[in-house]
Order: structure tokens, then C-alpha cells, then sequence
């Protein structure tokens, strides 16, 4: 009897304004670039498809339930530029058949070069959650599902956790399937949700391709490819940016009617059915232990860090940022925490990737440099102005105190 | 397949990247089995060409000084005809140039000693026997190039060829008269437009000699798209007649030559322009930038190497805006002088108003310096592992130099990378499609 678990990743950064070696200003923030992007991509997804999602679930009366990961950066960004989304969010919380997980607030790698940052960033982002939609995350995803055994051993630690989810990378689980539910090596409490990536990328990234020998996907075709999981798995873990709907799959594609019809076949075959990930961890046991000593993730085909750490530009900032973190924190200064924890988002490193760069693709989308080199440049500079003000109010600090 | 091949210089004789791309295509042409008569307007020895230590003809090519690589150019000939033609000049400098001339036969009392009576009686005799016995060559720049035309349509009537392929102005009423004489198709390759030089000052005589050659030509080449959307709309050229073949580079075939350079002062980092200093490669935007960046970092030095028309200028300009003592002006750099400005510098920076293409920034890339280009260049096009800028935003060129010499880990992925893809530039490529418009055109005749 598979079990579908919906999970949507909905994210925006902000974005850096063009910030030259020779500027002064501590606004580092393109607010209106921001504010459009927001914009733009609530009217095209973020409120569309949660009218959607909500009409399902109403119509359905509790059988289709679904999970978020929103952000805090994300969620900063609607209180400013689109509070109506938050409403609509809210909305769907109330349902109580939508489950909001946790994640880092800031989106950001800390998981990698600081320990303590990390869990600041998590606890920040529950206490936002619980704020906003009245519910206590219970499922921890990382940032790009960047995830090995270190991480699950962090994150047990945190001690509020029953799951984390990761990307079912072919090679951590050898024989072994990502329908079944597992868990980390020498882990009491935490389970694992493995993405099944083949249907999960059908939706997000095949759908609208016309050269793809299953297209057109219709919800019914789907369906049947879930059914046939019957007998061979627990659950399918379909975890796919939210933005799929409505951006990266346009709306003429035929993205919403897949999406408003695929209940209603999923639920045709009796043993079928929805749950969030909390109820896939309290419904089904763990029936094995996965190894992972090396990082994953869920990028590109490498599903590993290269889309974050993979030359010599990204791996630089990403130091120089976190080597700020003690000097940052003991000026006890909110807006420079908040400016520098911003920093940390990972987009910033992603439009450094010069992977793909000479090809062109999902690098691209929403970028907004011409080159991986002008974003480099652009952070660097902001870096710098950034410390500069650290050392300009620790000096401050240092006077105070003589005084 | 033979082509009949009009240039207007030929390594080591160069002034610029004409010279450069005619080698680089007919050496690519050459393996690929094309055979190439090159035909190039050659001139004697003048104090005026402050850079170019010209030998006389015949004995130019096989020239020990400079010493050059001609291997791989079996299958091209070289012809010249006796020429003050110089590939960048402009119709004054030719009237000083070949006033000059003139007077160096006068103080010699002879005139080139290589080019016997013979030849000289030829040229009378295609001139009516009315130019004047002191200078046969034609008193303005115009009559010389169709007088440049008529010796070429001699050479021709001597060769057997399929194609004509003639390179930029100087050479298309040449290339026209051969086509016509010959009945050969003629390919017009535009390495730069008046407009590129000029800006919005053209000279009338050059663009109507331009606009001549290629609406006679049965194909053009453009080494860009910028270039051929120039060709398309100031010249009024139908778009399907011409086509975008990108300019290539030579790999360096690494000489253990083992330079140590010996750096100003251990600390001091080097911004480099390389290539003419006129009007077409914005120099003044170069010192703009320049001074910005002194404003944010000290141990800076700009190194401007080449000569030009705007030299004088841009020294005094340096000097006015206070910052002489951080540029340095090397005058026109070859050989091994360029290989050592190369190994000394951290960037090099191409702030060129309007660029068809710009062979310079792959030459840096190919010596592992990282590059900073205009986004008015026809290179930018091709080039995505570089900075780019827009000529006039001279703060955020100064930004970008400022951040590859702050930043150790740019310049490193920006060469790591840029050297790995000016690879994928090849020659080779550019002749093969040269081959393909040849073979289409000899198809329709």
C-alpha cells in the first residue's frame, strides 16, 4: 500500500544589489528586485497553487495531505512584499492536513562550517514556524538536502526531532529502495524519508518535456506508476521545489490540472493514500539502517556540493563568511547578525557555480549575475563592507567600555 | 580547392590582429589542404613606421631577424606587390608615409634596390606614364589602392584559382577587379568596419569603398555578430549574405624559455593594455579606470603597450589626471617582449569602444592571464569565462580590477577556466567553414 508524502521546498534569497569596491552603504539588499521576484512568483505559484491545495484537501476532507519547508528568509520576504501569501499559508495550516518542516532559517550551508551556527539557525526558524502557523516542526530537512551521518547525529542531538529527509541517492542505498522508511547508524529516534527522485523529477523537471518518451505525464499515467510500488515499498516520497508549479513548469503545460486530478487517481486504488511526513515516521517502521559517511545532496547529477563548493570562488567566500562568526557575535549587534546571516543563504554560492556555466541551465533561473565572476565580485565587496562594520563597532565597543 | 587571397600585412610585419588572424586562417587553411596565393602590398624601409622594421620584398619572408615560425604554411604562396599600403592607416598618415618615402629615395638618389627597372617600368606603364618618375607609387591613398587593384589583376592573370577571398577595404577594389577580371566568386571578410575605427566620423571614401566591396561580394564573413549586424544595417547588405566565422588562436607551443620576471617591486601588481592606443580601443577609459582603482589600492602598476595615433595624448592625459608615475608606456611590444609582458601581468584589460572581434584577449588567456574585455567587442561573444564591462562604466571596470587583484581565489578560477576554454578556439574551425562557403559558392556558379 504506497503512501504518497507530498513535500514542497519553498524558497526565495535575497538578493544582492550591484555593490562596487567603492561603495560605503550598509544596504547590501536589492529590495526591489526582491520585491518583484516575490511578486512575480506568488501570482504565478505561491497563491495559485495554494488555492489549489486547499480547494483538494476541502474536497477530499482530510485524504490529501501534504508538507512545506518555507523558509525564513522566504517568509521575511512575504510579510514585507506580499502578506497575502502568508494568509493563504495560513490557511492551509489550518486544514490539519498540512505539516510545515524545519529547516535553517537562513537556507544556508552552517550545517558544514559551524555547528553551533547551525542549530541557532534551526531553532530560529521552529520558533518562526511555531509564530506563524501555530505548529511545532517534527521533520527536519537540510538545506539543497545536503545530509550525511554527521548531520543525523546533529540533529538527534537538537533532541526535538523524529525525521530528516535527504535525496534517495542510488549509491547510499545500493539494493535497497527509497520507498521504505530507514534510519541513520546509531540513532535512537530519528528516521529517515528518502526522495524517490525518478517520480519526484517526472513532475518537476519531465513534465513539460516534449521529447520525453512518457510525455504527455496525465495524473492517471501517474497514478499507475505508484500503484505498481504496490508490493514493493511503504511510501513515495515525491520532495520537489515549490516554485514547479506555475514557474518551472508554466501553467500552460498543464501543470495545475495534473495537479487537481492526481488525488482524485491516487485515491482510486483502495490501498492508496496521503500522508505528511510526520505520519509516514509514526506509521512505518525502519527497515534499515543507511550508511552515509559522505555528503549528499540533491543537486544536479553529482548530488553532492560542487553546485556550492565546487572552485576556488566558492569555496573562498564561504570561509571568509563564517570566519566572521565570532568577531559578528561578539559585538551583539542585530542588524549586523541578521545582514551576515543573510550572507550565508546558499544561493549566493550557487551563482558562483561555474559548472555549467559555458552550457546554460537551472544554474540560471532567477540569477541574478551574467557570470558566476560578477557574483563573486558583487558578494565579495558586500564581505568586506560587512567587516569593516564589525570592526568599526568592535572598536566602538572597546571605547564604551574604557569610558 | 586554390584561393586567391588579398591581406594587407603578414606576420612578423603587424600592427595589429589583421596580421595575426591572416596567418592563423591561411596556416589552419594550409593543413586542411587548401592551397592559398597570398597576395600582400609590401613596403621598403621608412623612418615613418616607428614600429615595423620593414625588409624589402622577396627577401622579407625568408627574413632570419625576427626569425618566425612559417612551418605548416606549405601549401601558401606569398606574393607582394610593391606598396606603402599599411593595414590600419589612414589617408593622412599614407600622405605622410608616403611623403617620407619620397623623400628617403631622393637623399638615396636610387630608388628600392631589389625592384629592377622592370617592375618599375610596368607600373608606369599601367599608370599612362603619367605619375610622376619620383614616387610611382599613387599620390593618395584612394588611387594607390585601385593602382594596388590593377598589379593585383596582373598577379592573377598568372594564377589559376577557384576563389577570391580578399580581407578588409584596402584590399576589396583588388578583390573585385580580380573576381570580375577572373570570373571567380569573391568572399569579402570584414575584420573591422569604418564604423569600428571611426566611431560616427567616417571617412566617406572608405565606407563607400567598404559598401562597394560587399555588395559585390557573393559572400561575407563577418568575424562577429556585432560585426555583421553592423555590415547588415549601416551598410545595407542582405542578412543571408553573410556569415559569422569567429577569429581563433594559436596554442602556445610552450618554449622551455624560462623567464623570471623581475617585478617592479615585489608587491606590485600589474593591469596590462595591449594593442593600439587610438580612438578604437578606448585608452582614455583604460586611465579612467586607473585612477579609480588608485584611489582604492596602492601598489598598482598600468602597463600600456602598443603605439598608435593617440599615444601622445594618452601620456599627457596620464600626466593631467595625476597618475604618470603609475602608468607606464612601453611603446609597441613583439616577440619575446610581449611573451615577457604577459608573464608579468596579473590582468589584462581590452576597454575597446567598438571591437569586430579582438584576437588580444585569447593571446592573454592563452599566456594564463586572466582578462577583463568591453562587452563592445565581438570576442565577448565567444568568451564566457572573462569579465566583461561596458566600456564606458569605467567604475565598474575599475570594481572589477580592484576585485581580481583583492581576490586571489577570481583570478585563479578565471584563469583555470579561461584557459580551458580559449582552447575550444581553433583555428582550424574557422578555416573549415571558410572551406564550406567555398565549396557552396562553387557549387552555384
Amino acid at each position: 500500500m504506497p503512501t504518497i508524502c507530498f513535500y514542497f521546498q519553498v524558497h526565495q534569497p535575497f538578493r544582492l544589489r550591484h555593490y562596487t569596491v567603492f561603495e560605503r552603504s550598509s544596504s547590501y539588499f536589492d529590495e526591489f528586485k526582491n520585491a518583484s521576484v516575490c511578486r512575480k512568483v506568488a501570482n504565478k505559484c505561491y497563491l495559485p497553487t495554494n488555492r489549489l491545495l486547499l480547494e483538494t484537501i476541502r474536497r477530499f476532507d482530510g485524504r490529501f495531505r501534504i508538507a512545506f519547508s518555507i523558509t525564513g528568509v522566504l517568509l521575511e520576504q512575504f510579510e514585507k512584499y506580499c502578506p497575502e501569501v502568508i494568509s493563504t499559508f495560513d490557511a492551509l495550516a489550518q486544514t490539519g492536513c498540512v505539516e510545515f518542516l524545519a529547516e535553517t532559517y537562513y537556507h544556508s550551508l552552517s550545517f558544514l562550517y559551524s555547528p553551533d551556527e547551525f542549530v541557532e539557525q534551526v531553532e530560529q526558524h521552529v520558533q518562526k514556524i511555531q509564530d506563524m502557523f501555530g505548529q511545532t516542526p517534527r521533520i527536519f530537512r537540510n538545506t539543497e538536502l545536503i545530509y550525511n551521518n554527521d548531520l543525523a547525529h546533529a540533529v538527534e542531538s537538537i533532541g526535538r526531532f523524529d525525521g530528516i529527509i535527504t535525496e534517495g541517492a542510488d549509491h547510499i542505498l545500493g539494493h535497497r529502495n527509497a520507498n521504505f522508511v530507514y534510519r541513520p547508524p546509531n540513532s535512537e529516534r530519528l528516521k529517515l524519508l528518502l526522495k524517490n527522485y525518478s517520480l519526484s523529477d517526472d513532475i518537476a523537471f519531465r513534465f513539460s518535456n516534449r521529447h520525453w518518451e512518457a510525455f504527455p505525464l496525465t495524473a492517471e499515467k501517474f497514478a499507475q506508476w505508484v500503484n505498481s510500488v504496490n508490493g514493493n515499498g511503504h511510501v513515495v516520497n515525491l520532495f520537489m521545489d515549490y516554485e514547479t508549479f506555475g514557474e518551472h513548469q508554466w501553467e500552460d503545460t498543464g501543470i495545475f490540472q495534473f495537479m487537481a486530478h492526481l488525488p482524485e487517481m491516487v485515491l482510486r486504488h483502495p490501498d492508496n493514500n496521503f500522508m505528511t511526513p510526520s505520519e509516514v515516521v509514526d506509521a512505518y517502521p525502519a527497515m534499515d539502517v543507511v550508511d552515509v559517511p559522505h555528503i549528499i545532496s540533491w543537486a544536479d547529477t553529482e548530488r553532492d556540493l560542487s553546485a556550492w563548493l565546487g572552485n576556488a570562488m566558492q569555496s573562498n567566500a564561504l570561509h571568509e563568511v563564517y570566519r566572521l562568526e565570532k568577531m559578528i557575535k561578539n559585538v551583539r549587534d542585530e542588524r549586523l547578525l541578521a545582514d551576515w546571516r543573510r550572507l550565508q543563504t546558499s544561493d549566493h554560492f550557487y551563482y558562483m557555480c561555474t559548472k555549467y556555466f559555458s552550457d546554460g541551465d537551472v544554474h540560471k533561473y532567477f540569477n541574478p549575475y551574467d557570470s558566476p565572476y560578477d557574483s563573486y565580485i558583487n558578494f565579495m565587496n558586500v564581505l568586506d563592507n560587512l567587516k569593516r562594520r564589525c570592526n568599526l563597532l568592535a572598536a566602538e565597543r572597546v571605547s564604551q567600555s574604557l569610558a | 580547392m586554390k584561393v586567391f587571397m588579398l591581406g594587407w600585412e603578414f606576420p612578423p610585419f603587424i600592427s595589429g590582429g589583421l596580421g595575426t588572424a591572416c596567418y592563423g586562417l591561411t596556416k589552419a587553411m594550409s593543413q586542411a589542404g587548401i592551397e592559398v596565393i597570398f597576395v600582400l602590398p609590401q613596403s621598403i624601409d621608412i623612418p615613418q613606421a616607428t614600429h615595423v622594421k620593414m625588409l624589402t620584398p622577396y627577401s622579407s619572408f625568408r627574413g632570419d631577424r625576427f626569425s618566425h615560425d612559417y612551418s605548416g604554411l606549405e601549401h601558401i604562396r606569398i606574393k607582394t606587390i610593391d606598396s606603402p599600403l599599411q593595414a590600419y592607416a589612414t589617408p593622412d598618415q599614407y600622405q605622410k608615409q608616403l611623403q617620407a618615402l619620397i623623400d628617403l629615395k631622393r637623399s638615396k638618389h636610387r630608388i628600392s634596390e631589389v625592384h629592377g627597372q622592370e617592375v618599375l617600368e610596368e607600373l608606369l606603364r599601367m599608370h599612362g606614364g603619367d605619375a610622376p618618375r619620383s614616387g610611382h607609387y599613387g599620390g593618395d591613398m584612394f588611387s594607390e589602392i585601385h593602382r594596388y587593384a590593377g598589379s593585383a589583376v596582373r598577379l592573377a592573370l598568372e594564377e589559376d584559382f577557384d576563389v577570391v577571398h580578399a580581407h578588409d577595404w584596402m584590399t576589396y577594389p583588388a578583390g573585385i577587379a580580380v573576381s570580375a577580371v577572373m570570373g571567380k566568386p569573391l568572399i569579402v571578410h570584414i575584420h573591422s568596419t569604418e564604423f569600428d575605427r571611426s566611431g560616427e566620423h567616417v571617412n566617406q571614401g572608405i565606407y563607400d569603398i567598404e559598401r562597394r566591396g560587399l555588395h559585390a561580394a557573393d559572400r561575407i564573413i563577418a568575424v562577429s555578430h556585432m560585426t555583421r549586424n553592423i555590415v547588415i544595417t549601416r551598410y545595407g547588405v542582405p542578412g543571408e549574405k553573410v556569415e559569422v566565422i569567429y577569429n581563433g588562436v594559436e596554442r602556445n607551443a610552450r618554449q622551455n624559455w624560462n623567464f623570471t620576471p623581475t617585478p617592479i617591486r615585489s608587491d606590485e601588481k600589474i593591469v596590462l593594455f595591449l594593442g593600439r592606443i587610438t580612438m578604437q580601443k578606448g585608452p582614455e577609459y583604460f586611465l579612467m579606470a586607473a585612477k579609480k582603482v588608485l584611489e582604492e589600492i596602492e601598489n598598482v602598476k598600468f602597463v600600456m603597450a602598443g603605439s598608435g595615433d593617440m599615444m601622445q595624448r594618452t601620456i599627457e592625459m596620464a600626466a593631467e589626471m595625476g597618475i604618470g608615475q603609475k602608468v607606464l608606456f612601453t611603446g609597441f611590444l613583439r616577440g619575446e617582449d610581449v611573451e615577457r609582458v604577459y608573464k608579468m601581468a596579473d590582468l589584462y584589460v581590452m576597454p575597446s569602444v567598438s571591437e569586430p572581434f579582438g584576437i588580444a584577449p585569447l593571446e592573454a588567456l592563452n599566456h594564463d592571464v586572466p582578462v577583463l574585455i568591453s562587452k563592445q567587442s565581438g570576442v565577448s561573444e565567444v568568451l564566457t569565462h572573462v569579465l566583461k564591462v561596458d566600456f564606458w562604466d569605467v567604475v565598474e571596470m575599475a570594481n572589477k580590477i580592484v576585485a581580481v587583484l583583492k581576490y586571489p581565489p577570481l583570478q585563479m578560477t578565471l584563469r583555470e577556466h579561461g584557459n580551458f576554454e580559449v582552447r575550444k578556439l581553433r583555428w582550424a574551425d574557422a578555416a573549415e567553414k571558410c572551406g564550406r562557403i567555398y565549396e557552396e559558392l562553387l557549387v552555384q556558379v
